[in-house]
């Protein structure tokens, strides 16, 4: 498999901040973003290919999850926070 | 109703202070009715729900640890001590997979860990497993004043099966004097139990040197860790701790299970509470429930990685939240030792305002005013008050929770619901219009008090 190139690692942080953005909670919605967000920046130096193709593999797992935790916030929904 | 020869040994060995504990109980049990100023009511079908900000009390699971759990909640419902077949194989692994992150995050051995149904059963275990054991030539056990109910109660039952139990009494700031601690312990002494981070005023004791001290004197060190663990880094070995309880829903883990770290190397033996199949090195019989172990594994190993994110985001949030009400309101004291604590526990009291009033005008935000386990009856908590907290400041505090899922907005909207909802009970406060004169308070001769 070729090693990630900017345009697939920025491919995924899209699709992981889209699916992030669908969480019905407040809170877990926020901290996917946020966790997404800061996870990808502290990375951003990372050169070694290696590591970057384990990075990139972890990150698809993860989105993966969220894919699955959102499904799950959206069968079981409740009233929006004060906040909100 | 205590029976007569109970009630005479426990007037022989406990202490005067602490019978307003058990007091307190039987009040609400039999006599004066139990006021409850805020009403249990269930939440309007369009009504916005309110800010979580009581992380002490329980945390929302984290959705890693959910995703972790539901296969063995739908798929792999095998039970682990099932020998023959797959499905009991593959619990097994998982169960053991969640040990080993357990064990990870406290730097133990994964056959020291010993799944339990949460910390309370865990303290109940380890203290009144040491104790029972060691009975024939050890009757003395240590713990603090300010320690989780279930310690306090677990002591009253050994009282009353004979052994002496020492509250040590804490300083204004909570932290346990280490001098007094080492005077106190005798030669017949098995087991002193400190909490590491307590959950109403959020100090953290200094675990390193008491188990210092413990080692030295060859007694066993139990700590309640339920509060600390995932949150501040935890190391039995470094800490020279003998027996540490965790508990799953304090860090983003399911409900119903917690663990007991029990060191094997010097070796604590227990007596068991729980019998029956030999499940958990006979120390707790019972099928180990696979979901929640694996859950509480996977709290365990995501709070490894995220503890540094997570304590610098609560650290950063709690100044915010402490800093904006501080410097708007006057007259509001942190409870607590100001340096030693967890970050994410602020105890506040604000003076000449009632806490019950101000939790109901705060009714869009989920906080408490002392722990969860006491909130039913109107005594103050016990723990402000060891910490020698006046008792209309008792009265007047609330404990914010700040935790992973905490946002700058939640706080902010905390902190000035909180600031405004202060100021508009003062202002209707005939103390504080005193205060304002010029009053001092504490010279006023009340009539009937």
């Amino acid at each position: 498999m070729a090693a990630s190139s900017r345009s697939q690692v920025l491919s995924l942080y899209r699709m992981m901040l889209k699916e992030s953005g669908r969480f019905p909670s407040y809170n877990y919605r926020s901290y996917a973003l946020r966790r997404v967000r800061d996870a990808f920046r502290a990375n951003r130096k990372v050169e070694d290919p290696k590591s970057v193709e384990r990075l990139m593999e972890e990150g698809r797992e993860a989105l993966a999850l969220i894919q699955r935790q959102v499904s799950i916030g959206k069968m079981y929904e409740v009233q929006k926070t004060v906040v909100e | 109703m205590l029976s007569p020869g109970r009630t005479a040994s426990c007037r022989l060995l406990r202490p005067a202070s602490w019978l307003s504990l058990r007091q307190g109980s039987q009040r609400s049990a039999g006599g004066a009715p139990q006021r409850e100023l805020i009403k249990k009511h269930d939440l309007e079908k369009n009504e916005l729900r309110p800010l979580y900000m009581d992380f002490q009390a329980t945390t929302p699971m984290d959705p890693r640890v959910l995703d972790a759990m539901l296969p063995y909640q739908v798929n792999y419902y095998g039970n682990p001590h099932s020998r023959t077949h797959a499905y009991g194989w593959e619990s097994e692994t998982a169960m053991e997979n969640a040990r080993q992150q357990v064990a990870d995050l406290i730097g133990a051995d994964p056959r020291e860990i010993v799944f339990t149904s949460g910390a309370t059963e865990s303290n109940n275990m380890a203290i009144k497993g040491v104790a029972r054991f060691y009975q024939a030539k050890k009757r003395h056990v240590i713990t603090t004043q300010t320690e989780h109910k279930c310690v306090l109660d677990s002591c009253r039952v050994l009282e009353a099966e004979g052994f002496n139990i020492t509250y040590l009494p804490v300083q204004k700031n909570g932290l346990l004097d280490l001098e007094m601690l080492e005077a106190c312990i005798r030669p017949d002494t098995c087991l002193v139990s400190v909490m590491t981070v307590n959950n109403e005023i959020g100090v953290k004791q200094p675990i390193k040197d008491i188990g210092q001290i413990c080692r030295s004197k060859g007694v066993f060190l139990h700590t309640d860790a339920a509060q600390a663990v995932g949150k501040i880094p935890v190391n039995v070995n470094d800490w020279k701790v003998d027996l540490m309880s965790i508990s799953a829903h304090k860090i983003y883990g399911p409900k119903g299970v917690g663990a007991l770290y029990v060191r094997r190397r010097p070796r604590v033996r227990l007596e068991p509470l729980q019998n029956g199949g030999g499940q958990e090195r006979g120390l707790r019989s019972g099928t180990v429930p696979t979901p929640l172990a694996v859950g509480l594994g996977a709290a365990c190993s995501i709070a490894r990685t995220e503890m540094e994110y997570d304590h610098y985001r609560v650290s950063m949030l709690a100044d915010r939240l402490v800093q904006k009400i501080l410097s708007e309101t006057p007259d509001v004291i942190m409870n607590g030792d100001p340096e030693q604590r967890y970050p994410g526990c602020i105890n506040l009291s604000f003076a000449y305002v009632e806490g019950e009033s101000l939790l109901m005008a705060l009714k869009d935000v989920a906080l408490s005013s002392g722990s969860a386990c006491t909130s039913a009856s109107l005594e103050p908590s016990y723990v402000l008050r060891a910490i020698g907290t006046d008792e209309d400041l008792a009265h007047s505090s609330i404990r914010f929770g700040i935790g992973r899922f905490t946002t700058e907005e939640e706080v902010d909207y905390t902190a000035g619901r909180c600031i405004q909802q202060v100021r508009r009970l003062r202002e209707m406060s005939p103390l504080w219009e005193m205060v304002q004169e010029g009053v001092d308070l504490k010279s006023i001769k009340w009539t009937q008090h």
